[in-house]
């Protein structure tokens, strides 16, 4: 079965708006100590980004961790990102820095645990994208 | 407006930055840290020839939306972020809120140094003048100042995330318009270090309240959230009014009115809360949206079919020890 992946800091933004979208996720582990995540299915990223501002830092080191296993990385198929325009150019930039290194579509960026509509826009969204993109087992 | 004697901590610990009971309090500092700025560090000079070409009346607008912004970081940076201390759960949230207190006047004197090298003298009194007789600049400032004086922490930390998040945008939509008009376009630099400190400051705030609501009675989380709500549209209500008397002589004021409601919902999620109004009444000005972040137009909604500005990033090869981001 075809899934979720996420990464969520303590203030919880972006697992809030992965609940609502009462899909199957996996959330990757918030300290170094956790057990790292393997995943088994094909797998979309839903990522906050990071730094907030021009410094860098853009994705989450965790994500990184994560994207570090060669397996894991395998099985990723698309990114949605996080983020808040306030940090205008900032604004989502884990989404398209992950897109352009794994060569796979940025799909949405949303802000801090999106609206109604995001949540319905990327519920939608991703149905039809993996009707295209290949057949859950 | 309620008085209250001046709260301050009766017990101080030595504060110890190598152990860490929340580490976002070290992550925020050290975004905080790492966002410092001062206001002559950007050349608002540059802008002398682009003001001269602004008509009295967008002259006298902004001007006094200097004044309402210059108003409400006084505010936030000599009782708001303040008033936070007394409450905060570590000593390193205390060194935040003193962090954030600073940057707001930081901010404050921003204003003053736009007005210096923009505005001259009897403008600048004249702006000020409107803005301590205008009924709804003040009276925006009494809602707010009224809170933060009221005896209950939580629904301090709400009124903050309301001031961090929602109340400085009916301002913050003018040098966004002039940006996006290709106008003061340095004035709009400086303004946009304002808005991203304002980001992480509301972000924290409202998180610090989801931490401190987490262990209460579902009684307590819902009267909190209510009083949120409640707190947003009284708010909201006199916002409308005092950005029509900004802005309505330049025909913008239903403008400015979409922009005030996305922000709002932002402020509830700040604060762990839904987005209260739709996404019809939410829509910004395309080109507003862009002064503010050049990424976030629709282009990166893959999923509603637009389709031509979707790239798949070109493919990296990468070893597993290079993901330096």
């Amino acid at each position: 079965m075809s899934s979720l992946v996420y990464f969520s800091s303590v203030s919880n933004n972006t697992a809030r708006f992965v609940d609502k979208l009462s899909l199957p996720a996996h959330r990757i582990p918030l300290r170094a100590g956790d057990p790292a995540l393997h995943t088994q299915d094909p797998y979309v990223l839903v990522v906050p980004t990071y730094g907030g501002g021009n410094h860098g830092g853009a994705v989450p080191k965790q994500v990184i961790r994560f994207l570090n296993d060669p397996d894991n990385r395998a099985l990723l198929r698309a990114v949605i990102a996080a983020g808040n325009t306030n940090f205008g150019q900032a604004y989502c930039l884990a989404g398209p820095i992950i897109a352009a290194k794994c060569g796979v579509p940025y799909l949405y960026g949303f802000e801090l645990m999106g609206t109604p509509h995001d949540v319905e826009t990327v519920r939608t969204g991703l149905t039809t994208f993996w009707n295209h993109t290949e057949t859950p087992r | 407006m309620t008085t209250s004697t001046p709260k301050l901590i009766d017990r101080v610990t030595a504060i110890n930055w190598n152990r860490i009971e929340d580490e976002k309090d070290l992550e925020v500092w050290d975004r905080l840290v790492g966002n410092f700025w001062l206001p002559e560090k950007v050349p608002v000079s540059n802008d002398i020839s682009s003001w001269a070409s602004l008509s009295e009346a967008e002259k006298t607008m902004t001007t006094r939306v200097f004044t309402g912004l210059t108003l409400l970081d006084t505010i936030q940076g000599t009782v708001g972020a303040v008033s936070l201390i007394p409450d905060a759960l570590t000593p390193h949230e205390e060194a935040v809120y003193t962090n954030i207190a600073f940057m707001e006047s930081v901010h404050a004197k921003s204003y003053s140094s736009i007005f210096s090298t923009l505005v001259s003298t009897k403008e600048i009194d004249e702006a000020f003048r409107w803005s301590e007789e205008n009924p709804h600049l003040q009276r925006k400032a009494e809602i707010i100042l009224d809170r933060y004086h009221g005896e209950d922490p939580l629904k301090r930390k709400v009124a903050s995330v309301m001031l961090e998040s929602f109340l400085f945008y009916s301002g913050f939509y003018a040098p966004m318009h002039w940006s996006s008009r290709a106008k003061l376009t340095n004035t709009a630099d400086l303004i946009r270090l304002i808005i991203r400190d304002e980001a992480v400051h509301g972000y924290y705030i409202g998180y610090k309240a989801q931490r401190a609501l987490e262990s209460a009675d579902a009684q307590r989380q819902q009267e909190v959230k209510d009083y949120a709500y409640e707190l947003l549209l009284e708010l909201y209500d006199n916002e409308v009014h005092y950005t029509e008397d900004l802005y309505d002589e330049l025909g913008l004021t239903e403008d400015v009115k979409a922009f005030l409601r996305y922000n709002a919902n932002k402020a509830l999620m700040n604060l762990g809360y839904e987005a209260l109004f739709p996404k019809e009444e939410t829509a910004v000005n395309p080109a507003i949206l862009s002064a503010l972040s050049p990424n976030a137009d629709e282009n990166h909604d893959f999923f509603s079919g637009s389709g031509s500005s979707y790239v798949i990033g070109k493919a990296v090869e990468t070893q597993d020890d290079d993901w330096d981001f």
